[in-house]
């Protein structure tokens, strides 16, 4: 529990309406969407409305030695926003301001508590739009992407969130604020700060403002669906799309368990035989351009002994899409646990590693599904499991462990999109060896040298 | 002993109104992604975590494991600050049934603490003029469950919310139902409304809002019927469909209310039931069957009931076909999807054919149709802040369709919406779609056709 006066304190600095400490407030904050990870309840929930009231709180946060842990929309699947060592969760929810669209400067301004989807919506009469397109774009936040770097469906041609962020205001863990980078297109002054506290998650500095790149929204579309009989050809077909010099905006990949249970559940009349089956979208500003690309894709599919469906029009690219959006509900549908990971392998090992992860979740005889972004190499390994059976949540664990060591065998990383925070931090070390853990260390300790924010996550807190 | 028999006399089965363990399960399906955040109307006005879907999972969780106490002031107080809309419904990936989980949680409340809540929130609404009149409207509506319990000498449960609420508080059926200024529905018809040839016969089910808010809605609903040449039972012994003692969580009442209904349903040998209240035909269509899943007696006849009800534009548009209106309606009309009517009873698409098939109507529709008006049957009563900030978006989305007229397929939403355009919309009209039908069939007849 903080202590009374600190409370009034924060209430001062807030306003009361802006505080919240009751019990059931606390349960509400304790958790975000990460599996398998306990509830933490903070002592009390701020919702700052400026950038000053966020240096106050900082400051008020820091003579006490009290943790901070910046929050959006509490959508993130590595345990960023669960505050494990108590103290202020300092929610973003309320700062929720679209500052300007700047349509001649291609960019917009935005306030941390930002809908995605709310901004796509505010530049759509422009013709514009802004591409990261986590899977959560109708709730996660602005601020909360910036610092997961989040990716989505669009990553192959788009890029992820570090690619749209042009500038940014920062409250440092000393309370000071920064301001760095703007509207122009390059920018060469100083570090490239926004890329250090892009993919922080909070542990670096409080995002209280973004500067972001927008784009002409694409005019032509065709969607194609490609059946597979075996894993090479479809890893060959995703080879094959590349070499044929196409960027899909959209290459996404399901295996066969992913494929048979998406049809049980939702009954679209997938090929339940078919070992993978890929969904691609290519599009762009010309009809030719784009008619060209899908003639290619779709060459591309017939010599790979592929079966096509295409859509010729917006309700038959629903339906093609139905099976991918599909993927993570019918998955869930089978247990009471998702655990959802996201290890990413060059693209050229995508079949290898789709058939690692089959072997691995029959090694440890678990239900596990794989689909993901083939065209980026992001895969989401799905482990399904019941959480009250603390017998195979052990063997999930190990699984885990497995999927990860085979992901660096084969040149890859931990996480494409979906950050470290609390769960993946035991295997950094993994990847980066002990130079980068030390490296993490001191960018972490000379901006934070007390751990206030976030602690926990990422770095872990210095033992005295 | 045969299987069939060992239900019959075996211990009375339980449902998760009756004992909160049961919905562990219904629980444990959350996975927390916060897909609801984009869809309840609560959150959307509040921008709390708590007043989202998952935060009540995640204290409901906390309840089971005694980490918080059910009848903790500040637990319930979250668990009453939801609308029971069931929107959060709509896109969870892994379809937890929040309406369950609501309604078990707050069964459980009353379980253990009574109803001490209600009466809080009524006095609390004595306070506060300007929800005077819509207290007065759903007071009445309260006040004649209790009426017909002292009339009728049905047996509805001592611990209805309604015993608790006295004459001393203003909600007595004599000062109320004068108030209302309106003869209601089913003392303006006869138990059996005969149509020429007729060649169907159906029941309807009239639930207390057509009943006493706008009997003239009813009353257009049996003239569409006549008109399709359908005889119609409106038996008088039907009462409240019992949804908003549901949700409230005092399931004993909404069992008796259930099985008298059925029985009086049972009675009238039609094969259909009508319904023109989202709220009503969902009771029917899933609430009964789930309340008395345990009874060996009734639950059978729950299920048959359940799978004849229609919503009016279900029956008129999917059952029979109806006859094609003439008349010209010269409105600009747009549609709300009601929360029961579109989330529980899958009825969206019904409405809109038949508002589109009036010729002389303009249909226009608004950004978010299905968004929650905020209702919520006592909701606004007791949230009326957050409530007003959920209707004035709705306004607003209608507002800017520049329609004359709201059409909606729920009593419930035609009196929010009512006050709401009185407030800050423009004066729209807010009328049953059904009225617009029959509006069109009394113009053919008076010659206005369309030629
Ligand atoms: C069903 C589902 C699908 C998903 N799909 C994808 C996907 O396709 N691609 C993908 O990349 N991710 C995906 N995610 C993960 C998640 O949605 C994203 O990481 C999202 O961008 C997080 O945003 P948020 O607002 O919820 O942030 P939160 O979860 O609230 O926070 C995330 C992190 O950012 C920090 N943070 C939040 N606000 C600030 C701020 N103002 N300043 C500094 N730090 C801050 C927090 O401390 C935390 O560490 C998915 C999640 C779910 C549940
Ligand atoms: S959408 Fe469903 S699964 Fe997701 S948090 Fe809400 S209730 Fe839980
Ligand atoms: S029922 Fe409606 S108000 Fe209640 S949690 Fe679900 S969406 Fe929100």
């Amino acid at each position: 529990m903080l202590d009374k006066i600190i409370i009034e304190q924060l209430e001062t600095v807030a306003g009361k309406k802006n505080v919240l400490t009751s019990k059931v407030d606390m349960v509400a904050y304790s958790y975000d969407a990460t599996a398998d990870l306990p509830r933490q309840s903070p002592d009390i929930v701020v919702f700052p409305t400026s950038a000053e009231m966020v240096q106050d709180i900082v400051n008020l946060a820091r003579r006490h030695k009290i943790a901070i842990y910046p929050r959006g929309a509490g959508t993130n699947l590595s345990g960023g926003a669960v505050p494990l060592k108590k103290g202020i969760v300092l929610s973003f929810q309320k700062m929720d301001q679209i500052l300007e669209v700047d349509a001649a400067n291609l960019t917009a301004v935005v306030q941390p508590g930002v809908i995605i989807a709310a901004l796509n919506a505010a530049v759509a009469p422009h013709g514009l739009i802004y591409p990261p397109d986590p899977g959560t774009v109708a709730t996660a936040t602005m601020g909360g992407s910036a610092a997961e770097n989040s990716g989505g469906l669009r990553g192959l041609k788009y890029g992820v969130t570090k690619n749209y962020i042009m500038g940014m205001e920062v409250v440092l863990a000393n309370g000071e604020k920064v301001r760095f980078g703007g509207k122009t297109v390059k920018n060469v002054t100083a570090y490239d700060f926004s890329n250090l506290f892009v993919g922080s998650e909070g542990t670096l500095g409080i995002i209280t403002e973004l500067t972001t790149k927008l784009i002409p929204a694409p005019k032509y579309r065709r969607t194609m669906m490609g059946i597979f009989k075996t894993l090479t050809d479809a890893g060959n077909a995703v080879a094959g799309i590349i070499a044929a010099h196409v960027i899909p905006a959209t290459l996404e990949i399901m295996d066969r368990m992913t494929i048979r249970t998406v049809e049980d559940f939702a009954h679209i009349g997938l090929p339940v035989h078919a070992e993978a089956l890929l969904l691609i979208e290519v599009d762009g500003m010309s009809e030719d351009l784009v008619h060209t690309e899908a003639e290619a894709v779709m060459q591309v599919v017939k010599d790979n002994n592929g079966d096509l469906k295409t859509a010729e029009t917006d309700q038959e690219r629903d339906q093609l899409w139905l099976a991918r959006r599909n993927a993570l509900p019918a998955l869930a549908s089978l247990n009471n646990t998702v655990v959802l990971e996201d290890a990413t392998v060059p693209r050229s090992r995508i079949t290898d590693m789709l058939i690692a992860c089959e072997a691995i979740g029959k090694k440890y005889n678990l239900t596990l599904g794989t689909f993901g972004h083939a065209g980026d190499g992001n895969l989401h390994p799905t482990i399904l499991c019941d959480k009250h059976n603390l017998e195979e949540i052990e063997r999930v664990h190990q699984a885990v462990d497995e999927i990860f060591k085979v992901a660096l065998s084969f040149g890859g990383t931990l996480s494409g999109e979906h950050g470290i925070g609390v769960a993946k931090m035991k295997y950094l070390g993994d990847e980066l060896g002990q130079s980068g853990l030390n490296l993490m260390r001191s960018i972490k300790e000379s901006l934070d040298p007390e751990f206030i924010l976030n602690p926990g996550k990422m770095v872990p807190v210095r033992e005295n | 002993m045969t299987s069939t028999e060992k239900t019959k006399v075996g211990p009375v089965r339980k449902t998760y109104h009756d004992d909160l363990a049961i919905v562990r399960e219904e629980l444990d399906k959350c996975m927390k992604c916060g897909n609801c955040m984009s869809v309840c109307p609560v959150y959307g006005a509040e921008k709390l975590e708590t007043s989202v879907t998952r935060s009540k999972i995640a204290v409901a969780e906390a309840v089971l494991d005694g980490e918080l106490e059910l009848d903790d002031p500040e637990v319930y107080d979250m668990l009453f600050n939801c609308l029971v809309c069931k929107s959060c419904m709509t896109g969870c990936p892994t379809k937890v049934d929040f309406g369950r989980i609501i309604v078990a949680l707050r069964a459980a409340l009353v379980r253990k603490n009574g109803l001490p809540w209600l009466k809080k929130m009524i006095f609390s609404t004595m306070k506060h003029p300007k929800l005077f009149d819509a207290g007065l409207r759903i007071g009445a509506a309260m006040q004649s469950l209790a009426f017909k319990s002292d009339k009728g000498g049905k047996a509805i449960s001592p611990r209805s919310p309604f015993a608790l609420v006295g004459g001393g508080i203003g909600f007595d059926a004599e000062r109320q139902m004068p108030a209302l200024n309106i003869t209601p529905l089913r003392e303006r018809v006869p138990e059996v409304v005969n149509a020429d040839n007729a060649w169907l016969k159906v029941a309807f089910f009239t639930g207390d809002s057509l009943n006493y808010f706008y009997p003239d809605a009813g009353m257009d609903l049996i003239e569409v019927l006549t008109a399709n040449n359908i005889e119609i039972h409106i038996p008088k012994a039907q009462n409240c469909c019992g949804v908003p003692v549901l949700v409230h969580g005092d399931i004993e009442t909404v069992r008796t209310l259930a099985r008298n209904n059925i029985d009086t349903f049972d009675k009238t040998g039609c094969e259909y039931l009508i319904t023109g209240c989202g709220s009503c035909g969902g009771a029917w269509q899933h609430d009964y069957t789930d309340i008395l899943a345990a009874d060996p007696v009734y639950a059978p006849r729950a299920e048959y009931w359940a799978k004849r009800t229609y919503d009016i534009s279900t029956f008129l548009t999917r059952v029979i076909t109806l006859r094609p209106p003439k008349g010209r309606v010269e409105r600009v009309v747009t549609y709300h999807d009601s929360c029961h009517l579109k989330k529980s009873m899958k009825v969206f698409a019904e409405p809109r054919e038949i508002l589109k098939s009036i010729p002389g109507i303009t249909f226009k529709e608004m950004s978010a149709p299905d968004a929650c008006c905020g209702s919520g049957g006592s909701y606004v009563l007791s949230h009326y802040e957050t409530s007003s900030i959920i209707g004035r978006k709705k306004i607003d989305d209608i507002n800017r369709t520049k329609a004359d007229t709201v059409s909606v397929g729920c009593p419930a939403c035609m009196m929010q919406l009512l006050d709401n355009v009185h407030r800050g919309g423009a004066e729209q009209d807010v009328v049953h779609y059904i009225s617009l039908l029959a509006e069109s069939y009394r113009k053919e007849k008076d010659g206005q056709g369309s030629a």
